[in-house]
């Protein structure tokens, strides 16, 4: 209070006069007044959606860099005699190549932008991954927030799109190589394929077009989107408030953290020089798509050993490990299933079941509350386990993407290791599935043991009787409560088929697959340990019941050790609160 | 039987009463750190952030320095060093304002962690129902719903007006939209089988047994227009194999598409239009680099591994009077990926 009886400093004053001018032009009050303090939840695992949102920065400050250099052409030129990279020298070229070659050889400084951009991109689609990760396990697409996972899954998408428009542009022999498999891909379309082809080329592969209009695409088009995107992204998350992991005094109707201002705000600030500082390092240090290796595009060469950037490698897996049996005629017409369904169809079901989940298990939970405190993943193992598979199935695919670098490091025949790949596409979702779900239930069951019977000592003791047990320490409120704050959500129970007249109910059948869904989801359960169930455990373990019950905070070892119980350390059965869960 | 201390829950021996669920023990109480309580530590991470924040000007002076005093050059080595210098000195002036400021707000700003309430996200049923009112309020001064007619029109005209822009666009996106010339290549009947990139003829006699030889069509390099687009279609990669190893070709009955054991395929997959640039001497296969498809030369290049269906197309081939290697036709099947109307007439 003492500021206010020194007279304001000349800094202040004009700070606020500044403030008074917008206030009465803006209302800005009312924005600051709403912000300023607003309270945001803290995690590292928050950081990952804002590593996405910096990368894109970053990729916004180094195009827009880039496109001062970039010639956007297909028009043939050549490399001058007297260029800087002597191996170019006099080799025919399209406008695009050689403006890269300028940009990396004669722009001060513009390899390492071109080198900062596509690292940005490769760290956007993997922060953009990694995020949803966290979001898909935690449970935080739940409602009120599943409009906002589709506007995240939107993203995704156009940063696949973005990816590749941007890989494309330089007209490297590999880019080119990448382009005509798309062509490929796009002429297996049924009816429509070769029109879609000319749609995208302006008449045959390659033709002059397509570097100008991915340029478009690139700079313009898809950015746009993503701007515009991740501005409603952000605008939602404010206004549902971020979720939180659960936790002492954190509940489903408060936000526990920081405010804005300072903490949030800088922290905000100071991210992004992180992110950007990270991306800038590796690009001073690691070389990437050294494009004056590989050439300009020329339809005759291609390497040995190419890949594409990671988040094309799983469709690039699809396509090597489809059996080239499936193609097949209807009349005079082919249909090259061997190109749709890896190129199309896996992908296709790979995306909807993603973009689609949220609504699936809320149909399937039949809950229609809001849910603002974040689950642990092991408390809702189909999830967890659903969600690994899927990773399971995208990660096989990256790696059969990789299969001939996996033969040539490793001296496998490549025949052999597609074979594996593709049995494993098949098994190895599956079993993850399996055992990610044994071991969430595991994990569950450990939380109850924990609860029950306290951590393990290492003190051992002796009774008078000769019994040796071993002393453990029971949880504290705020360990336990994180451990039982949970619902287990349990199979929905439908109405029957037939009222007490015996006449059929409407919606029946649809109950009964909300049901069935239901169960598969979760019939599977741990329930989180009661508090009459650890009355009943320190009782038989001969606890004075004084120890027992919530927000109960004495953990005095002494008071274990007085019960001077005969079954301490005995898991009777304390797993199985209801028969399910053995 | 005892009572429980602040929750006021009775808990008897024999388990009769119990809250059904646990409780929300509330927040951890604030615990001081170092820093708020130890004005040496205090201190110490100020000097800290000090040196991260020097750290950052000096990276930007040895970015501009290096923008200067090191340019590319004309060497791989001038421009490796030129590009780790500007690198690590833009990482370490952005990294020292990052880490620097994260520290500060980490460590010295207050960590007191602060509690909101959340509000439903449905708008109250009073809210509800005074939106509904100014809906119907507004329909109602529209006059929509007594002039139907007029509406549909509307509708009609907006429904249409995007293909005053559709139509044009997708009418010159597309070039001239003839996807027969899929169909064919520029080689013909007499045209010379020349070197890729050399860009000479081939006389049989030079191609031994074993060689592998990328092919163009002659004059493909002579092109004024398209000619990347006709080379994308063209290549052919030419074998020579032991007549005897030769098992079969796509030849039909009574013609004889390759000479003396030298036979011409096609060089674009056809899986998804990889050039196919793999050839393995001792099994005669071919291997498309991109998917690993596998074709046997020695056998009509059939597919004997991998994602794609169909064999390469065979390019019928012999020789001229100067005992040059020219192309008998064009291909006599669409080369490349399987497209809709490929086996159309």
């Amino acid at each position: 209070m003492s500021e206010l009886k020194t007279p304001p400093s000349g800094g202040a004053k004009a700070a606020a006069a500044t403030a008074d001018y917008l206030d009465q032009r803006t209302g800005v009050g009312n924005a600051v007044k709403f912000f300023a303090r607003k309270v945001f939840p803290d995690h590292w695992s928050f950081f990952l959606g804002e590593i996405a949102l910096y990368s894109f920065v970053t990729l916004l400050v180094s195009g827009v860099f880039l496109t001062m250099f970039f010639v956007p052409s297909m028009a043939e030129t050549h490399y001058p005699d007297d260029g800087v990279w002597a191996t170019m020298r006099g080799v025919e070229m399209s406008e695009a190549f050689k403006s890269t070659l300028d940009l990396s050889f004669e722009v001060r400084g513009g390899l390492l932008m071109r080198q900062i951009h596509h690292w940005a991109a490769l760290i956007f689609m993997a922060s953009i991954v990694v995020h949803m990760m966290r979001v898909f396990f935690t449970g935080a697409f739940r409602k009120p927030r599943e409009i906002n996972w589709v506007v995240g899954f939107v993203l995704l998408i156009l940063g696949l799109a973005a990816g590749f428009s941007g890989y494309s542009l330089p007209d490297d022999v590999l880019s080119g190589n990448g382009l005509r498999i798309t062509d490929g891909v796009v002429k297996a379309i049924p009816i429509i394929g070769s029109y879609l082809s000319y749609f995208i080329f302006g008449g045959e592969f390659p033709g002059t077009d397509l570097i100008p209009r991915l340029f478009t695409v690139h700079i313009l088009l898809v950015p746009g989107l993503i701007l515009a995107l991740i501005g409603l992204h952000l605008f939602l998350m404010v206004m549902h408030k971020h979720t939180q992991f659960p936790g002492s005094g954190r509940t489903n109707s408060n936000v526990v953290g920081y405010p804005a201002l300072p903490v949030y705000a800088g922290k905000l600030l100071f991210n992004f020089f992180v992110v950007f500082g990270v991306i800038a390092l590796m690009a001073g240090t690691m070389s990437i798509n050294p494009v004056w290796n590989y050439g300009p595009y020329d339809p005759s060469p291609v390497s040995a050993g190419a890949q594409p950037d990671w988040y094309m490698l799983f469709l690039e897996g699809a396509l090597r490990l489809m059996p080239g049996g499936a193609e097949f005629m209807i009349g005079d017409f082919t249909v090259p299933l061997n190109v749709i369904i890896p190129a199309m169809v896996v992908p296709g079901v790979l995306f909807t079941l993603l973009a689609a989940y949220p609504f699936i298990e809320s149909f399937a939970t039949g809950d229609t509350s809001e849910h603002h405190l974040l689950d642990r993943p092991r408390n809702r193992p189909f999830r967890t386990a659903f969600g690994t598979s899927l990773l399971m199935a995208f990660f096989i695919l990256v790696l059969a993407g990789s299969n001939d670098l996996i033969a040539t490091h490793f001296h496998l025949s490549i025949n052999d290791i597609t074979w594996v790949f593709r049995v494993l596409l098949f098994v190895g979702p599956w079993l993850t599935f399996v055992v990610t779900k044994r071991i969430c239930l595991g994990l569950q069951r450990k939380d109850r043991e924990l609860v029950l019977h306290g951590h393990e000592t290492g003190r051992i003791v002796r009774f008078a009787s000769g019994e040796y047990i071993e002393v453990h320490k029971p949880l504290d409120a705020h360990e336990r409560w994180l451990r039982v704050q949970h619902e287990a959500v349990r199979p929905l129970e439908i109405e029957p088929a037939e009222d007490s007249r015996g006449v059929r109910r409407k919606g029946y059948r649809k109950d009964r697959v909300r049901q069935r869904l239901s169960q598969v989801f979760y019939e599977d359960r741990v329930e989180p340990v009661t508090p009459a169930e650890l009355a009943a455990a320190h009782a038989a373990h001969g606890h004075a019941p004084a120890e027992v019950g919530p927000g109960h905070d004495d953990h005095a070892v002494a008071a274990i050790t007085a019960g001077g119980g005969t079954q301490h350390g005995v898991p009777e059965g304390e797993t199985v609160p209801d028969g399910r869960n053995r | 039987m005892s009572t429980h201390d602040h929750n006021d829950v009775v808990v008897h021996a024999d388990g009769e009463t119990t809250p059904a669920r646990f409780e929300n023990p509330g927040l951890h109480e604030h615990t001081p750190r170092q820093a708020d309580v130890d004005p040496r530590v205090t201190k110490r991470v100020e000097r800290q952030v000090l040196a991260l924040f020097t750290a950052s000007i000096i990276g930007t002076i040895v970015v501009v320095w290096a923008y200067f005093a090191l340019p590319p050059g004309e060497t791989a080595s001038s421009m490796r060093t030129s590009n780790i210098v500007l690198g690590v000195g833009l990482a370490v002036c952005l990294l020292g304002i990052g880490i620097g400021g994260n520290y500060f707000i980490k460590v010295l700003m207050s960590n007191r962690e602060y509690t909101e309430e959340r509000h439903a996200q449905r708008s109250s049923d009073e809210t509800r129902e005074v939106a509904v009112q100014m809906l119907q309020d507004g329909a109602q001064d529209s006059g929509l719903t007594r002039r139907k007619a007029l509406v549909g029109a509307g509708v009609t005209a907006l429904a249409l007006f995007p293909l005053s822009i559709l139509v044009p666009l997708l009418g010159n996106v597309g070039s001239d939209w003839n996807v027969r010339k899929f169909k064919h290549t520029m080689w013909k009947k007499g045209m010379r089988l020349h070197t890729d990139p050399t860009n000479r003829p081939i006389r049989a006699a030079d191609v031994t047994i074993g060689d592998v030889w990328h092919v163009i069509p002659e004059g493909l390099e002579e092109l004024e227009h398209g000619k990347l687009d006709e080379k994308a279609k063209a290549v052919v990669l030419l074998v020579r194999l032991d007549p005897r190893d030769l098992r079969s070709d796509q030849s039909p009955e009574g013609e004889t598409w390759s000479h003396d054991g030298i036979v011409a395929y096609s060089k674009i997959c056809t899986h998804v239009g990889c050039p196919v640039a793999l050839y393995e001497q001792q099994t005669h296969h071919l291997l498309c680099p991109c998917h690993q498809s596998t074709f046997d030369v020695a056998d009509g290049c059939k597919v004997v591994f991998g994602p794609a269906k169909r064999p390469l197309p065979q390019l019928p081939i012999t020789v001229d009077d100067e005992g040059y290697l020219v192309a008998q036709s064009d291909f006599t099947e669409p080369i490349g990926p399987t497209f809709w109307e490929r086996a159309t007439k």
